[in-house]
């Protein structure tokens, strides 16, 4: 990956970030700490990677991404509007009556979201169904899922891990948030779902574990998945930092995971997330 | 006799044969007759999901997605209850395209005991927004519904069962749509709204209580949601009484979306025969229609005491 392309990755996700902030703090909720650990890895997809048409969003020939990780979708409703599926404005509605950005992703209402979700656990599965379609079709539809390990604790997903393999698809990779929290605490103090790669590896799986703010190992995880012998679903175990690039959510002091922050650590947040970049002055 | 079951799988083949679109989704249910029609002559559109009804769901809700029109079947007890989340969030929610297939319904798992019969899918499916719940009442039914079912643009459960029952025939193409009903006997006496097995059980009472010099009017309610109004209100303008016959729970099924009808719009008498909120048991599907008292007889009996109250 070119130095060019890493810094403007960086700085769309760091826009991102952003906003996410100014959402959960504007709509008082929203999981933080969540949405920040997954910003990168829908970057990259959406930026480099997924075969989409913004002024266009139902083109049936597109590929698709299944958010699973659904009480991040602050993270992914940034990304959409700043790819060009929607007005940035839409943002500063997000939960609110009548708003098209829900609490959790609606695809009937939202352009740019490819499937439904809420209930986690689900997006295998999805993904299973939008692959057997294209391949019905002759479509050469590539279809990522993203979701988070927390997720891992849900019956269906194993369920739906088996179908994978079973399907025999390359054209399937799945992104697992490994950022290692979940509501209640750590994922590994509360439900053990460790070890994940021998698990995947054990259901049919290939499996890749990158870290999941590194552009560049994200795109050798993409080829490596896309070029992989053709039959095994790929997962890509991506190890992030919950609240990543805001220190006091990385370091876990919001309280919950699903605490949102009060209007001067907005503020705070978003002048750190600013230096970082050495930009001044915000936009919103 | 046939089952519904059994026609619903020749209904699934024809319909596959004019749209290309139709993939079936079974939960390991190879040797039933709703399946092997269809999976028989094609197999690339047949998703054998093993027994992962919540998995068999989500694929479908992703097939949808897709364009294509999946029909997902299981045991009515599992694909409700088991999938009960997958099926509201991925289906019923976003409002997408798909024919749920419970088979197995009611009383008719018989020996298999009260797990495997299920009494409560009408009541799950009934409280989703947007889902369509028919129950059809014979096979030549039950195959025509495979049609309707599959050119709907929501979400529809379909509930079959495996008991052998006569042919009534369509009648009428026409009333044969989701939100439609069938008067099969006209009388101005009582009102009998009935469904699936329980029309059968309705058109003996009807006999008897002509007999008795009560002319019933007998619907096929085989379209519970939505439901048949104008036809059930017109009918009970002429009659002023109602019983309601379901081989479901008594909460959450037919006889209190009639009831609720009945309430707002017209309040007369109606009475329910169904199964009175009890699980069931192993027996011959029969012996457990007579055990839990959905017969004609128990019809005859509410039908004349609903009609010595009647309001008209």
């Amino acid at each position: 990956m070119k130095a060019s392309v890493r810094r403007e990755l960086e700085s769309v996700a760091l826009e991102v970030r952003k906003d996410v902030v100014r959402m959960t703090g504007l709509s008082r909720s929203g999981h933080l700490r969540s949405c920040l650990s997954v910003v990168d890895i829908i970057v990259y997809l959406y930026w480099k990677v997924l075969r989409i048409r913004p002024e266009e969003p139902h083109w049936p020939e597109r590929d698709r991404l299944v958010f699973s990780k659904n009480h991040a979708c602050p993270a992914l409703y940034a990304v959409l509007a700043r790819r060009g599926f929607f007005e940035r404005e839409e943002l500063w509605n997000y939960r609110r009556l009548g708003a098209m950005l829900q609490g959790r992703p609606e695809h009937f209402r939202t352009p740019g979201v490819d499937a439904p979700g809420g209930s986690g656990g689900m997006g295998i599965g999805l993904a299973n169904g939008l692959l057997m379609s294209a391949r019905m079709d002759r479509l050469d539809r590539r279809v990522f899922c993203v979701m988070g390990d927390g997720e891992l604790q849900m019956g269906a997903v194993w369920e739906s891990a088996m179908q994978a393999a079973s399907l025999g698809s390359g054209a399937l990779t799945t992104f697992v948030d490994m950022n290692g929290i979940q509501t209640g605490g750590s994922v590994e103090s509360i439900k053990r779902i460790e070890p994940v790669r021998k698990k995947f590896e054990a259901f049919g799986w290939r499996v890749m574990e990158v870290d999941g703010h590194d552009f560049r190992q994200l795109e050798k995880a993409v080829a490596w998945s896309l070029s992989g012998p053709g039959d095994s679903p790929s997962a890509v175990l991506a190890k992030t930092v919950p609240g990543k690039g805001i220190t006091i959510a990385e370091k876990g002091l919001l309280g919950s995971p699903a605490c949102p922050l009060d209007r001067d650590r907005m503020e705070q947040a978003l002048r750190e997330l600013e230096s970082s970049s050495g930009v001044k002055g915000g936009e919103a | 006799m046939r089952s519904t079951l059994s026609g619903f799988g020749e209904g699934l083949l024809i319909t596959g044969r004019e749209r290309n679109d139709v993939v079936l989704l079974h939960a390991d249910m190879v040797d039933a007759e709703v399946i092997a029609p269809f999976s028989l002559e094609f197999p690339e559109r047949t998703i054998n999901c093993g027994v992962s009804e919540q998995d068999m769901v989500i694929t479908a809700a992703g097939l949808s997605l897709g364009g294509k029109i999946p029909v997902a079947v299981s045991y009515s007890a599992f694909l409700t209850a088991r999938s009960f989340d997958q099926i509201r969030t991925c289906l019923a929610i976003p409002g997408l395209q798909a024919v749920l297939v419970g088979t197995h319904s009611g009383l008719s798992a018989g020996e298999e005991g009260a797990t495997q019969q299920m009494n409560q899918d009408v009541a799950l499916m009934r409280s989703l927004p947007g889902m369509s719940v028919l129950v059809p009442s014979d096979y030549p039914s039950s195959s025509f519904m495979a049609g309707i079912a599959c050119g709907h643009p929501g979400p529809v459960y379909l509930r079959l069962g495996r008991d052998e029952i006569p042919d009534i025939g369509i009648l009428d193409e026409s009333e044969m749509r989701i939100g439609g009903g069938r008067a099969l006997a006209e009388g101005d006496g009582v009102t009998i709204c009935a469904c699936g097995i329980m029309v059968h059980e309705a058109m003996k009472a009807a006999a008897i209580l002509s007999q008795q010099g009560i002319n019933a009017e007998v619907i096929d309610c085989f379209s519970l949601k939505p439901l048949p109004s104008q036809m059930i209100l017109a009918s009970l303008r002429r009659t002023g009484c109602c019983v309601v016959a379901e081989e479901h729970n008594i909460i959450g099924g037919l006889g209190e979306a009639v009831a609720a009808l009945s309430a707002s719009e017209n309040p007369v008498p109606v009475r329910c025969v169904a199964v009175s909120d009890r699980y069931g048991q192993s027996g011959t599907p029969s012996e457990l229609q007579e055990y839990y008292g959905l017969t004609f007889r128990e019809i005859v009996g509410e039908s004349a005491q609903v009609w010595s109250m009647r309001r008209r």
